[in-house]
């Protein structure tokens, strides 16, 4: 298992390489001087040659390339042209905005599909598995904003129990700490704070949860009925067990692969594809921050946005391939 | 004749399809003694592994169902058995062994997991009891050490291993009734040998009672003490293998005695039973094997023949040639 992980890690340096080289490449396939398009074509000669040299623009590429590495490496994404402030301080808060909505929303998704999916499976045809199937069906079609507008009308506007927007209650602001509110909230002592940022994120969390949940309830059903009907699954009730364990330990932990492999995917998927869900919930995390870059031709802070994004999406897959071998025993000899 | 452990009386399992309802088991009648090996033969698709998934309750369901009759194992009538019961049954009273070793292991779970498993089930024993069980119990059917193996995975072993690994996680909790659904069809031969022969020795030094499901002939002369023969989801002859091999009675039993492979003979062709098993079911008035049978007269298509005895000691037929 050691060597294996080894291995794999390895393995991602090429990918992250490449990653870095596409990434690179953004900013400087604009047809023209970049610096040009980004200020606009009323902007003054000299305010282009300062970007110019601002961005580096006037070296060659590699030379380019090395200070671009450099500056990962040194924990230096460059300065947002908006803000004027160095990106790698801010890029952290919005990240970590998205990292508890993704998480919050990747944990129903996961709890909730993959029981459903089970059960469903468990008892095939019965009245549960259509009702769960024709959920997940409709979960799968639902567009996030429509559903998003519905869950704020309904909660917020109508019923008034959840706030619709935001993070936190603005008139009694969370202090950060990692910026994860429900833990800043939680070391700090503040349970009242907890709650309201709980609150929060149930919206929001449910409304990007609901097709990762469908998409996982449906895979994990059609995996536990292909595993159910395995000669083991049968040794398995010939020794005596139980139905519960049966189904809960003997098929999943064979059920579970292909699952694992959507989950990671799901999970990736989130971080960087929440736009829609954060921009309807005036959500402050990274989507709407490369959202909002994009509005400004913010270049810098487009890139580093993308990179962080890119990023992650390679370490979950090298989670969910490092969990495939905790799964399953074959898989590291191979 | 011994003391009956198992019987099954008229026992009728039924699957439900979209195509009606198939009677995959139609009312067959067998007893299996204390300490002693039945042989159950058939072609394919005769209703031998459903009979042995109907006594340990496993009969996928739905489609299938047990529509009829009793299987009395000791005090108790099985088919009403609650699930809860039957869980207490399997694995500790009966046990079963399958064919496709290949398959029949879980192969996320290592071979200790699975055993001890089995082992603790039915005896509150701690981990540590559970785990020298296993070890011990690996060594009884042979298998090379099993101190080792017991973290080993599934894949990591050979067909014959796993099937050992079988064996000894049916014999684990010293069950009264083995039933062995063709466990050597899916070995090499010398592999089957060495199977056969654990499985007698199970039977003679702990006199556990084997049910033993096959389509060899040879297994059953090695093997067993008395044989039932299935055709079509019925029991069409039973009595001692030495009944059914040296005057077997009915004509399928003939046909298929005669289509063994004989190393004196010098017919160049292996004879063969004309025509192919029925569908169960599709036969509803007569003997199921009369539209391959070279004797059927019109008697045969016009009744059904039962199981009754015929000729000497206990050899039962079903069969117009033989009754009145």
């Amino acid at each position: 298992m050691f060597s294996y992980t080894i291995r794999r890690i390895l393995m991602l340096i090429p990918v992250l390489i490449g990653m870095t080289l596409i990434v690179f490449s953004l900013i400087r396939a604009i047809p023209g001087n970049p610096a040009q398009v980004i200020l606009g074509q009323q902007a003054s000669k000299e305010a282009v040659a300062s970007l110019t040299k601002e961005l580096g623009l006037d070296n060659p590429w590699y030379v380019q390339y090395f200070d671009y590495i450099k500056g990962i490496l040194t924990g230096d994404l460059g300065t947002s042209l908006r803000t004027s402030s160095a990106i790698s301080g801010e890029i952290w808060n919005y990240l970590a905005a998205t990292i508890e909505l993704s998480f919050v929303a990747m944990v129903i998704a996961v709890v909730i599909g993959v029981n459903a999916g089970i059960i469903s499976a468990w008892f095939q045809n019965s009245w549960f598995d259509y009702l769960a199937m024709f959920i997940a069906l409709v979960g799968v079609s639902m567009p996030i904003f429509w559903l998003g507008l519905m869950e704020q009308w309904g909660f917020s506007i109508e019923l008034g129990w959840l706030p619709s927007t935001g993070r936190e209650d603005v008139r009694n602001p969370i202090e950060a700490i990692t910026n994860l509110y429900l833990i800043d909230t939680l070391i700090q002592g503040r349970f009242d704070q907890f709650v309201t940022a709980f609150k929060h994120l149930i919206l929001p969390s449910i409304a990007l949860g609901t097709i990762p949940m469908a998409i996982i309830a449906r895979m994990t059903r059609s995996s536990m009925l292909e595993v159910m009907k395995s000669d083991y699954i049968r040794t398995a009730r010939a020794k005596g067990q139980s139905m519960f364990l049966v189904v809960y330990k003997h098929s999943l932990k064979n059920a579970i692969i292909p699952v694992l492999t959507v989950i990671g995917l799901q999970s990736g998927l989130l971080l960087g594809g929440a736009i829609l869900t954060e921009t309807i919930f005036g959500w402050p995390g990274i989507g709407t921050y490369i959202y909002d870059a994009i509005g400004f031709r913010d270049y810098p802070v487009i890139q580093s946005g993308i990179l962080v994004v890119a990023t992650i999406f390679v370490f979950i897959n090298l989670i969910v391939d490092l969990l495939y071998a905790a799964f399953d025993p074959r898989i590291k000899y191979n | 004749m011994g003391e009956t452990i198992l019987e099954v009386k008229g026992l009728q399992t039924h699957f439900f399809t979209d195509d009606g309802e198939i009677p995959a088991v139609n009312k067959v009648d067998f007893h299996v003694d204390k300490g002693e090996v039945l042989g159950i033969v058939g072609e394919s698709g005769s209703g031998k592994s459903v009979t042995s998934l109907s006594v340990m309750g496993l009969v996928p369901k739905p489609p299938g169902k047990i529509v009829g009759g009793e299987i009395n194992f000791k005090d108790e009538n099985l088919v009403n058995a609650s699930e809860k019961r039957m869980r207490q049954i399997r694995g500790n009273e009966i046990a079963m062994i399958f064919q496709e070793p290949m398959t029949s292991l879980n192969p996320v779970f290592t071979i200790g997991n699975q055993l001890i498993e089995a082992i603790r089930l039915h005896n509150k024993w701690d981990k540590k009891k559970a785990k020298a069980r296993a070890v011990e119990i690996l060594k009884l059917v042979g298998l090379p050490r099993a101190e080792e193996l017991i973290d080993e995975y599934p894949h990591q072993l050979s067909g014959g291993m796993r099937q050992r690994v079988m064996i000894a996680m049916a014999m684990a909790c010293d069950p009264e009734v083995l039933i062995a659904d063709e466990p050597t069809t899916a070995l090499d031969v010398t592999i089957q040998a060495q199977i056969l022969e654990l499985m007698k020795d199970l039977n003679k030094n702990r006199g556990t009672a084997i049910m033993l499901i096959t389509h060899d002939l040879g297994v059953v002369a090695e093997m067993c003490q008395r044989v039932a023969v299935m055709y079509s989801g019925n029991i069409v002859e039973e009595g001692t293998v030495k009944q059914i091999f040296k005057e077997p009675k009915h004509p399928y039993t003939v046909g298929l005695i005669k289509s063994v492979p004989d190393m004196t003979s010098k017919r160049e062709r292996l004879y063969s039973i004309p025509g192919s098993v029925q569908k169960p079911g599709s036969i509803k008035v007569g003997c199921p094997f009369a539209p391959r049978c070279e004797h059927a007269f019109d008697r045969c298509v016009s009744e059904t023949p039962a199981l009754l005895e015929a000729g000497d000691e206990g050899q039962k037929v079903s069969c117009w040639l033989h009754h009145d």
